[in-house]
């Protein structure tokens, strides 16, 4: 789950960690207000779950508490990159003598932390790592150790000298962020050495692992605040592992991988999957019943494809579902299955059973991925 | 031979008492694998169709002389079952538990490095060596023995590939599920390792899908290190582009993570891509006849 940044700097500030004086506000009247309170010289910054700002027209300067509040009036209306935007960050200004970069992230390949600082900040880093990779040192954690002093002093060591000691406690904040919050990602691009000599972090970037919510109870009741598509939200409700994508074949399986290589196999048969929905291990009649629905309240949805291989899933539960969601919908799409696995026999002999009209029977993953491709193009 | 597991494996499961625990404790020892204890705190003294529980691992070691651990415990308490398996000195853990915090499994690899102990997992279905020991939840009537080693990132994947080798006769050595998620144990390269030293596997399957660098890191691997022929397959071809992890993700692997630079530092290494399962399976074929 990626924060917004004034999500991120609230953490941030709950560590110490030095920032611009700041509001957010949700109306342009709200920006101009904040803008009067922290003296009219202020960032207006849009607040999405997506990078990119600075270059993309997210990030205004202005000078007045009117220019506030044009600034934030345009980021309303425009959206940005094609997301809606209800908030924005309005932030003091403040007098930079040098930028750089920090961030600390999961590694996966090390199978821990990897922390990394830039001398050069505020720019694109990726640019920075291919040109010019002796201005970013980097240090893997021991997530056992953790940071400890020594690192974030080795690791600030290429920065001029009167930042260094800022940028080794900001970097220790950070991990303590990192650690407190169950974040993969803390990055700050820039934090800067101002003219007074303070090192504060402009920026705020952090990324929570979903599967630690449940013991982050302040950071999982942020979720509310993201916007989510609403065939999105009621698949998130069941439990269901669902994307959205731009395709005419809904898709369900049992597993991320199965799924994916259906959706493969569908491009491969010429047409294009409508979603990616996983129902995870263990689907019971009811998920599956839900699952259905989901995807048949999809507009764009032209065929469906169930692909299951039963592990923990059973083929009979499968079929119970699957005939269970269509005597409370009736689809005007068929439905190819294709049932292998534990119970899978006596699943399809259910199908076999009902015989269900919209309901077309695959033998094998290839075909049931042939078929359901002929029949969103109009096929029979 | 096979790899990792086999007729002397003798296995401790960690949360017996629970449905899936109990479920498929059964269904291993069914399939001919010593099942010799279960634990479950507070629970010492029951038994589990004649599998005598324990309090802790260290307990059902010195009465039962258990090698191996078999995790199902929830999430939460999940990296404390890895610690204690591994305090305990088991040669080999495996963990089917899925969502395991970040943090929980980073403090794992560290505490493990160095301690000689095998992790599988977390998120995996386990590992099978057909006709000789199964651990883990792959339904074992799926395989069959022969002499293709299998490693694997996703699951029902692994299912439906193995169940197109079965269908053409051609058996297996041992299957691993490593797991998806991005913090696991032994991963590729550990099990190319295994299987390239394995008298008792003439080649390896590979499959992988989207995201981070494994399947990179294994074609190095490959490269140098196996001279046994290896077929892929790779997943997410169409996926929806995985969230990078800011920026600091691209750096840190300096590759995009897509099925395609997957699939092409594969192919650069000799590896034999399938666009299919069912192709994998043809081209396995093929390379063994």
């Amino acid at each position: 789950m990626d924060l917004y940044e004034h999500q991120g700097k609230d953490l941030f500030a709950q560590h110490g960690i030095a920032l611009p004086e700041r509001g957010v506000a949700t109306s342009p009247e709200e920006a101009a207000d904040a803008a009067e309170r922290l003296g009219g010289h202020v960032a207006v910054k849009v607040q999405v779950q997506a990078g990119g700002r600075g270059k993309g027209g997210g990030v205004a300067l202005v000078h007045s508490p009117q220019e506030a509040a044009d600034a934030a009036r345009r980021m309303f209306d425009e959206g940005f990159k094609g997301t809606t935007v209800t908030r924005v960050l309005v932030e003091r200004l403040v007098d930079i003598a040098a930028q750089f970069y920090a961030a600390i992230s999961l590694d996966r390949s090390a199978g821990t932390y990897l922390a990394m600082v830039s001398n050069a900040g505020g720019v694109d880093i990726e640019e920075v790592a291919r040109t010019e990779p002796s201005a970013i040192r980097r240090l893997h954690v021991d997530a056992m150790l953790g940071l400890r002093e020594y690192h974030a002093r080795r690791l600030s060591g290429h920065l001029p000298a009167e930042a260094r000691a800022g940028a080794a406690e900001l970097l220790r904040s950070m991990y303590e962020v990192l650690t407190s919050a169950d974040a993969t990602l803390v990055e700050v691009n820039p934090f800067v050495l101002l003219t007074d000599g303070t090192v504060m972090a402009l920026d705020a970037k952090v990324t929570i692992d979903d599967n630690a919510l449940f013991r982050q109870p302040d950071v999982a009741a942020l979720r509310d605040s993201f916007p989510i598509d609403p065939i999105e939200k009621r698949a998130k409700d069941a439990g269901l592992q669902y994307v959205k994508l731009d395709g005419e074949v809904g898709i369900i399986g049992n597993g991320a991988g199965l799924v994916m290589s259906t959706l493969d196999l569908v491009a491969q048969a010429g047409a294009n999957a409508a979603n990616f929905l996983d129902v995870g291990g263990g689907a019971s009649a009811e998920v599956m019943a839900t699952s259905l629905e989901v995807i048949l309240s999809d507009p764009d949805v032209k065929s469906v494809l169930i692909n299951i291989f039963g592990g923990i899933t059973r083929g009979d539960l499968v079929a119970e579902g699957i005939l269970g969601a269509l005597s409370r919908v009736s689809p005007e799409v068929p439905i190819v299955v294709r049932l292998d696995g534990t119970n899978a026999e006596e699943g399809r002999r259910l199908l076999a059973e009902a015989n269900h009209p919209g309901v077309v029977p695959a033998g094998t993953m290839l075909e049931a991925a042939s078929r359901a491709a002929e029949l969103a193009h109009g096929g029979s | 031979m096979a790899i990792l597991v086999d007729e002397g494996t003798k296995l401790v499961v960690a949360g017996i008492t629970g449905s899936e625990g109990t479920f498929h404790a059964l269904r291993n020892r069914a399939y001919g694998t010593q099942v010799v204890a279960g634990v479950t705190p507070g629970k010492r003294g029951q038994d589990v169709d004649g599998i005598p529980v324990f309090d802790t691992v260290a307990d059902a070691v010195e009465q039962t002389e258990a090698n191996a651990s078999l995790i199902f415990v929830p999430a939460r308490f999940a990296a404390e079952a890895i610690y204690e398996a591994a305090d305990a000195n088991l040669g080999l853990i495996v963990s089917i538990t899925e969502g395991i915090p970040v943090r929980d499994m980073a403090q794992v690899n560290a505490y493990l490095r160095g301690r000689g102990t095998v992790l599988v997992g977390p998120n995996c279905p386990g590992l099978i060596s057909p006709g000789r020991c199964n651990v883990g939840i792959i339904p074992g009537e799926i395989c069959s023995p022969g002499r293709v080693g299998l490693v694997s990132r996703s699951g029902t994947l692994t299912y439906q590939i193995v169940h197109e080798l079965t269908q053409r006769g051609i058996g297996q050595s041992t299957c691993v599920g490593m797991g998806g998620d991005p913090v696991h144990g032994i991963g590729f390269i550990g099990t190319l390792e295994r299987f390239e030293a394995d008298p008792e596997t003439d080649l390896v399957v590979m499959i992988g899908e989207i995201g981070g660098a494994d399947e990179e890191e294994a074609a190095a691997f490959i490269r140098d290190h196996v001279s046994k022929p290896v077929v892929a397959y790779i997943a997410g071809f169409t996926a929806p582009p995985g969230k990078r992890m800011g920026h600091a993700g691209a750096i840190i692997t300096g590759s995009s993570g897509t099925a395609q630079a997957k699939t092409e530092a594969l192919e650069a290494a000799g590896v034999r891509v399938g666009r299919t399962p069912t192709e994998v399976a043809e081209l396995a074929q093929a390379a063994l006849s």
